[in-house]
């Protein structure tokens, strides 16, 4: 898959990093000029190009936004349009916002497929990803199941715990949010929360 | 270049033996007693972290340095981390300068983003900026640091022209604490200051690519080498069950309780506690011979030069953290030496 990470700080060259490793094409895009984080990747994440958003997302077949949340607003949301992307973004602190990230992203970003996954996973536990249960949330089915097989290829075993609405089990706060547990509990759990 | 051993302290307030927490004001003066021994032990460093709560008072650590200052004779004195982001850098160098001057050349100051974010709120700073203070103060702190008067401008304290900023001491070892940032290490090699690797879990091996990225940019701007260090967590007591025991109903208190949960970070589970603990996690929990052991491996896979014990979980005994601190440099620094000698 050709896969588009946004955002070059605590996560983005993580998962650019395993997707690399996982055989995928990958570029990475920080806030501005590419060049500003060329050396990062080079030692950081290896074999991910560095470029623009808008070139990122332009080629991806799977765009993740792994960009501080209060940054999300200065993403131009027309180049989404019938992209698969990944919310990977919390509020920090948590906060008690009305709607999930990822349902404000939906909003946002027009015709984006959106599915919550890789939150709730602290970037020093993704690697090596291990088996460890990572929870995904969307409304598109075919979305749901590209970025399934994307975790899954990363080393993740992916669980889906139901529509976009139910990213919010993901998020900062409930019990599933960074917890290191097998995928019986991890399902339990889910399970209990909605 | 030469290896050093330091120990660092949140000054979490300690709890007597019954399980009844001291005052803030008996903690701090406990506090004072643990820099005098880490400095007869024969350690390098001892900084105190910069937090502002009531399970970890210790908002104004400078003057506890300079308290310690006056009781000790070798070991450098600094901050563990200083939270820069929601701090006036010219008050800072002020501070850290007159510690400079009070201890006789052995102050050194660590600068953070900041990972506990009490001090945004409380100082009237948008969280939302963190960044971008950071990389502005860092920058101001950086030319106030060459001793020359100092004009500079910029969005987040009044402009400085031609300003002298006093005291002059001799230049201080500054750091930068990364915990996971990559422009942290770019930034801390664009400004040449030294690197310390705040790493407080998973498996310290994946800040490699974080010394080499440090290293090749050192380079890059045309500066010389400059030490890498590394602070993690721990507890060294007599056997590791009699540390583990210690420290792991506090880990959980600390973790799984509100404190925890307000930085999202997921309740430990024994499981959690025994990956973090054992040979690749990042607590540095165990007796002298284990602690050191995995001390030395870290040192090695990073490049490090230099490590900070972070000690004292909150709830533990002073008289357990004096031990701490007799075993640690004692049993656990030699160990070190002679593991990375062979």
């Amino acid at each position: 898959m050709r896969i588009a990470v946004l955002g070059a700080g605590h996560v983005g060259p993580v998962v650019a990093r395993l997707a690399v490793g996982a055989g995928h094409q990958v570029s990475i895009a920080g806030s501005g000029d590419p060049a500003r984080i060329e050396m990062i990747i080079e030692f950081l994440a290896p074999g991910a190009v560095p470029v623009s958003a808008a070139d990122a997302v332009a080629g991806a077949d799977l765009v993740v936004l792994a960009i501080p949340w209060h940054r999300f607003g200065s993403l131009e949301p027309g180049m989404f349009a019938d992209k698969v992307v990944v919310d990977a973004m919390n509020h920090w602190p948590p906060a008690d916002a009305p709607l999930g990230t990822s349902e404000q992203v939906a909003a946002r970003l027009a015709g984006a497929h959106v599915v919550k996954a890789l939150n709730h996973i602290a970037y020093q536990d993704m690697e090596p990803a291990d088996g460890r249960p990572a929870g995904l949330a969307g409304d598109s089915p075919e979305a749901v199941g590209l970025v399934a097989e994307f975790l899954h290829g990363l080393g993740f075993d992916p669980v889906p715990v139901g529509p976009l609405t139910a990213g919010r089990l993901l998020e900062p706060g409930s019990p599933l949010f960074g917890v290191a547990a097998g995928r019986t509990d991890f399902e339990k759990l889910a399970k209990e929360q909605s | 270049m030469t290896t050093t051993f330091g120990l660092d302290t949140f000054g979490d307030v300690t709890h007597d033996a019954t399980g009844t927490p001291l005052s803030h004001a008996q903690t701090i003066r406990d506090l004072v007693e643990e820099g005098v021994l880490a400095d007869q032990v024969g350690l390098d460093f001892f900084g105190i972290g910069e937090h502002h709560t009531p399970e970890m008072p210790l908002s104004a650590a400078d003057v506890v340095l300079a308290a310690i200052a006056a009781r000790t004779s070798r070991i450098h004195l600094g901050s563990a981390v200083t939270v820069l982001s929601s701090d006036d850098p010219v008050r800072v160098f002020q501070r850290f300068s007159t510690l400079n001057a009070v201890s006789d050349g052995r102050a050194e100051i660590i600068l953070g983003r900041g990972s506990s974010v009490d001090s945004f709120p409380l100082f009237g700073y948008d969280l939302a900026d963190y960044e971008d203070l950071f990389e502005e103060k860092t920058h101001l702190f950086a030319e106030i640091l060459k001793g020359g008067p100092v004009t500079w401008q910029g969005k987040t304290r009044a402009p400085l022209h031609e300003q002298q900023i006093v005291p002059y001491t001799e230049p201080f070892p500054t750091w930068i604490g990364v915990g996971g940032s990559p422009q942290s290490v770019v930034r801390a090699a664009s400004h040449g200051f030294s690197l310390m690797l705040a790493i407080i879990g998973g498996n310290p091996a994946r800040f490699a690519p974080f010394s080499e990225l440090y290293r090749h940019a050192l380079a890059k701007f045309g500066r010389e080498p400059l030490p890498v260090g590394v602070h993690s967590p721990g507890h060294v007591a007599p056997t590791d069950e009699q540390a583990r025991e210690e420290f792991w109903p506090h880990y959980l208190e600390l973790f799984g309780g509100p404190l925890g949960k307000s930085r999202g970070f997921a309740t430990p589970t024994p499981e959690s506690f025994a990956r973090e603990v054992g040979p690749s996690g990042a607590l540095f929990v165990g007796s002298p011979e284990t602690v050191a052991a995995k001390i030395a491996r870290t040192m090695t896979t990073l490049g490090a030069s230099r490590f900070d014990l972070k000690y004292g979980i909150g709830g533990l005994t002073h008289g357990a953290l004096m031990r701490n601190i007799e075993l640690y440099g004692t049993q656990v620094v030699p160990r070190v030496r002679e593991l990375l000698a062979a």
